[in-house]
């Protein structure tokens, strides 16, 4: 290969929208439910039943695209995009095509030589999930689940602005951000939450014109997005030096065998058919409703990061890292409020929180503990209650099960004991257990007290404050 | 009186004043049906426990008070086309052969808070596509006054119904005339609301910017009691209106006094048969006796409406009918392979012949490439219609006219040639790209003895004055039949 190519990318994200309800109808939109029992006629698609907005999704929509930069369509429509499926209870989905709500913005991400680039957004529109087909291969049918039918999404659109994989990611991370921070979406690639389809073309390096594209879908993971995008570049370019030519069309990514294959070419593309969906009216957005949904904008993480490092005395690191998830954010804030001492809030979070996060495989949103329980938590270790490694103890349960920490101590009676008697004693016996480290320590082996500090924590069943056993030890011997 | 001619309001009148009950009313009603729906075939289902189960339930509410509106135990024929939680709901059609709905639509609804029984579901076009109710599934509706002759359609089934005396009043609905035509057709009183005055929740759609539900019914004062008993500001639709204006029955009133008519010149230009003209005029002459004060026009883009209206209905009606695929309810090829040639066999075989003639115009004109140039095209027309309205409207008060350019043809003519019968619709359809009200009202007979109808179209909200003045003309000539 001895020409350089510049490999063009565009993406075209959906998100579904936290909402209670669905975006035309008043089921809701819990995950998890038994199939078809969140269904009405109208998401099931019955006869004579008729869509009415969810006024939250238009809010949320809004509120995303003024996060973005985007100019907010003041007299929106939607359209019928019509297409036969089984998932697809109308046989025409619900979305925006000739008004979408938001278009014309941008964003602004860090490019991997240090520098800033501005991605922009083509437009943000508002559309209905389809349900979900089952396969049953043993009974040889399918059988269809309704539940997911009229879930919300926003698609947000991409300028074809990017030139890698580490731009995507920075792009994508910065919408799920932004979009979490709105308390619009958990934004989770892996169950669906937020899915990204990607246009890729290669072009040579200083043309003008762009390549053919091809959209690539199924991506699941940051991980399988930049795979995906080198493979596609690869594939591409392998295609354009051996003469042939990349053929516009919609692949299928199987990440596990590392290779995607095509699902359909432009040829076959449907004629949608698009037209304005007349059982919806025209939505206005009014002066006073862009200002309310202006002023209910949240503090983004870059307003954030700034107030923390002129707040708090904590690390520049535990900043980025704690403000790159809206939950943990939120988790601090909370806690400090609660009386909490900012760095050792920051410790926890930063330690044992990510800790046990990555362990368990669980992000940020799944969190369940409360900033009650974690200030309580802290309240105990400071005031020596309980020592550190009680505390992580405790932490695990909170973590798994977010128990009153001061209520678990006390029925589990994990608090060190302070009564001196008590210690006093236990420390005698240790003393006459083990002589050869009572002399080692006497001839100057410093390093033998901590060996008597542990069997006295052991004897005590850890319940004692290290520092203490320590001291009493010294006295004694 | 027999209990089968009474109006709704004298039977309703006549059970409080307990002279008779809901029971017998409903029992009445229903051996007429017995009796006469074999010649007929006004009804593709006859719920005839359900009626009387009904019936029973109001009679106790009307005795115990809780029922005291002027509907209540008035036996009712529903469209085929409004879902009816637990009874067959077919919109006349082989693809929903075995559709029971699961909710009933908010217009039945309001029907029974006001105390209606409901006899069973009318026969109609094929998804109210049709001007004859000859494209119905379910055999052709014949008109009680001629059964040689169509009772007009699509709500060919309620009209005919009323005119049979199968029922006290009925609903329909209104997509391009589907309610005004018939009820000129076969004598009865007709009438469709503003766009947005009743809910379309549970109707089946064909044209959902222009669909409208309303009644059918033996006379005016009937008219305006259902229509206030169907209106409602409801918010599970979207385009519903909330009016403070649906006391419909309060102009019932004799006056016409200074009322300002218009006479479209091109609603009586060529194509309208003499007889039809001469009963419209002479109608128009006995209002402007009353003291109202009539003047010819000219409306323009008349001729425009007809394109623009097949344009759009059959733009919406392909995609609101896409759902029928054999998939949820409804009818399924036996035998097909794999899932595209499932789809493509039991709408095949589902679907009529009017019904596939529209789902393919109107997915030709959404198509891209031919979007611009018909379906926005249309839409421009139907702006401009409005616009014309809007400016008659300026000098007139009501504007009235014939309802279709002749009485009821014979049955099996019309079929053949679908452009003649689209040219039928050519007074009525306009009203629907408008949204406007429009009335129509037995005006006389022809020479074969088949019912003409008078129509009164009115500005948006403005169904008073087309009640007032349809009550003065009626009370002034006598109830015609």
């Amino acid at each position: 290969m001895n020409k350089q190519y510049e490999t063009v990318i565009g993406l075209e994200v959906h998100v579904e929208l936290a909402t209670k309800t669905k975006i035309f109808c008043g089921c809701s939109t819990a995950f998890g439910a038994q199939p078809n029992t969140q269904t009405c006629p109208v998401c099931t698609g019955m006869p004579g039943s008729l869509p009415v907005l969810n006024k939250q999704v238009l809010e949320y929509a809004i509120a995303v695209g003024l996060a973005t930069n985007c100019n907010i369509t003041r007299y929106a429509k939607f359209d019928r995009k019509n297409y036969f499926y089984p998932d697809n209870p109308q046989n025409y989905q619900i979305s925006q095509l000739y008004l979408p709500i938001c278009r014309n913005g941008g964003v602004e991400i860090e490019t991997a030589e240090g520098g800033v680039k501005t991605v922009g957004i083509h437009e943000i529109h508002m559309e209905e999930d389809a349900g979900k087909l089952i396969h049953d291969e043993w009974e040889d049918c399918s059988l269809v689940d309704y539940n997911r039918s009229g879930v919300p999404l926003i698609e947000i659109v991409s300028e074809p602005d990017m030139r890698s994989a580490e731009e995507v990611i920075a792009y994508l991370e910065k919408l799920r951000l932004v979009i979490q921070y709105l308390g619009a979406s958990d934004c989770k690639l892996q169950e669906g939450s937020m899915r990204a389809d990607v246009n890729l073309s290669v072009r040579e390096a200083g043309a003008k014109e762009f390549g053919t594209r091809t959209e690539m879908k199924n991506l699941n993971s940051f991980k399988a997005i930049t795979r995906a995008i080198e493979g596609e570049r690869d594939r591409q370019i392998d295609l354009i030096e051996s003469g042939e030519s990349v053929v516009q069309e919609t692949r299928r990514w199987d990440d596990t065998k590392g290779e995607s294959y095509a699902m359909r070419s432009k040829e076959d593309a449907q004629d949608y058919r698009y037209f304005p969906d007349p059982d919806l009216t025209p939505i206005s957005v009014s002066e006073e409703m862009l200002a309310e949904i202006r002023a209910k904008q949240p503090e983004f993480r870059t307003e954030k990061m700034k107030r923390y490092k002129a707040e708090f005395d904590i690390p520049d690191y535990d900043i980025e890292i704690i403000t790159g998830e809206k939950p943990l954010a939120d988790l601090f804030e909370a806690t400090v409020a609660l009386g909490g001492q900012p760095k050792k809030v920051s410790n926890w979070l930063m330690g044992e929180t990510l800790r046990l996060m990555k362990e368990r495989e669980t992000d940020a949103s799944d969190l369940c503990f409360s900033p009650e329980h974690l200030a309580k938590l802290i309240g105990l270790t400071e005031r020596k209650e309980i020592n550190s490694s009680v505390a992580k103890e405790v932490f695990e349960v909170m973590f798994e099960k977010d128990i009153d920490p001061e209520i678990y101590v006390e029925e589990k009676g994990l608090k060190t004991v302070t009564d001196e008697g008590a210690l006093k004693k236990t420390v005698e016996e240790v003393i006459a257990a083990n002589p050869q480290s009572v002399e080692d320590y006497r001839n100057g082996k410093e390093k033998a007290i901590g060996f008597l500090v542990g069997q006295t924590m052991k004897a005590m069943k850890g319940k004692a404050d290290p520092g203490a056993v320590n001291q009493m030890l010294k006295e004694l011997l | 009186m027999a209990i089968t001619d009474m109006t709704a309001v004298q039977l309703a009148a006549a059970i409080k004043a307990g002279e008779t009950t809901a029971v017998e009313a409903a029992e009445a009603v229903l051996a007429q049906i017995e009796k006469e729906d074999k010649k007929y075939n006004c009804y593709v289902t006859v719920d005839r426990e359900g009626a009387l189960a009904q019936a029973k339930s109001v009679q106790e509410q009307i005795e115990t008070g809780t029922l005291t509106g002027p509907l209540a135990g008035v036996p009712v024929a529903v469209k085929d086309n409004l879902c009816t939680e637990g009874l067959l709901t077919t919109c006349s059609s082989k693809i929903l052969y075995n559709f029971v709905p699961t909710y009933t639509a908010e217009a039945v609804k309001n029907l029974k808070q006001a105390g209606a029984v409901i006899l069973g579901k009318t026969n109609m076009d094929e998804f109210a596509m049709g001007s004859t109710t000859e494209t119905s599934a379910y055999g052709p509706t014949k008109n009680p006054r001629n059964p040689e002759y169509v009772p007009g359609g699509s709500s060919g089934g309620s009209a005919a119904a009323v005119a049979a005396n199968e029922c006290t009043y009925a609903i329909g609905s209104d997509t391009g005339g589907s309610i005004r035509q018939p009820a000129s057709y076969c004598g009865v009183v007709g009438m469709k609301p503003t766009y947005g005055t009743v809910s379309r929740y549970g109707l089946i759609a064909y044209g959902s910017s222009l669909d409208q539900i309303g009644p059918l019914t033996k006379d005016v004062t009937d008219c305006a009691t259902v229509l206030e008993a169907l209106a409602s500001h409801d918010e599970k639709d979207s385009t519903s209106i909330a009016r403070d204006d649906t006391d419909f029955t309060s102009a019932l009133t004799e006056d016409v006094a200074g009322l300002r008519i218009g006479i479209p010149n091109d609603y009586l230009g060529e194509g309208l048969d003499d007889e039809v003209k001469t009963a419209v005029l002479q109608a128009a002459g006995a209002l402007e006796k009353k003291g109202a004060v009539v003047e010819r026009f000219d409306l323009s883009l008349v001729d425009y409406a007809i394109p623009a209206y097949y344009t759009i209905a059959a733009a919406e009606a392909s995609s609101n009918l896409e759902r029928f695929d054999g998939i949820k309810y409804g009818y399924r090829a036996e035998e097909y392979a794999g899932l595209h040639n499932m789809y493509k066999k039991s709408r095949s075989e589902g679907f009529g012949e009017e019904v596939k003639r529209r789902i393919m115009l109107g997915s030709f004109v959404l198509s891209s490439g031919y979007y611009d140039a018909y379906y926005l095209k249309a839409l421009k027309v139907k702006a401009l219609i409005k616009k014309a309205f809007d400016e008659a409207f300026a000098k007139y008060d009501i504007i009235l006219g014939p309802v279709a350019p002749t009485t009821a043809p014979k049955l099996g003519e019309s079929l053949t040639d679908p452009i003649q019968m689209y040219l039928g619709d050519i007074y009525t359809i306009a009203v629907n790209l408008a949204g406007l009200p429009g009335i129509s009202v037995p005006c006389g007979q022809d020479g074969k003895g088949l019912p003409i109808g008078l129509q009164m179209i009115g500005d948006c909200f403005q169904e008073k004055k087309l009640i007032r003045a349809a009550y003065t003309y009626e009370q002034e000539v006598g109830r015609h039949e």
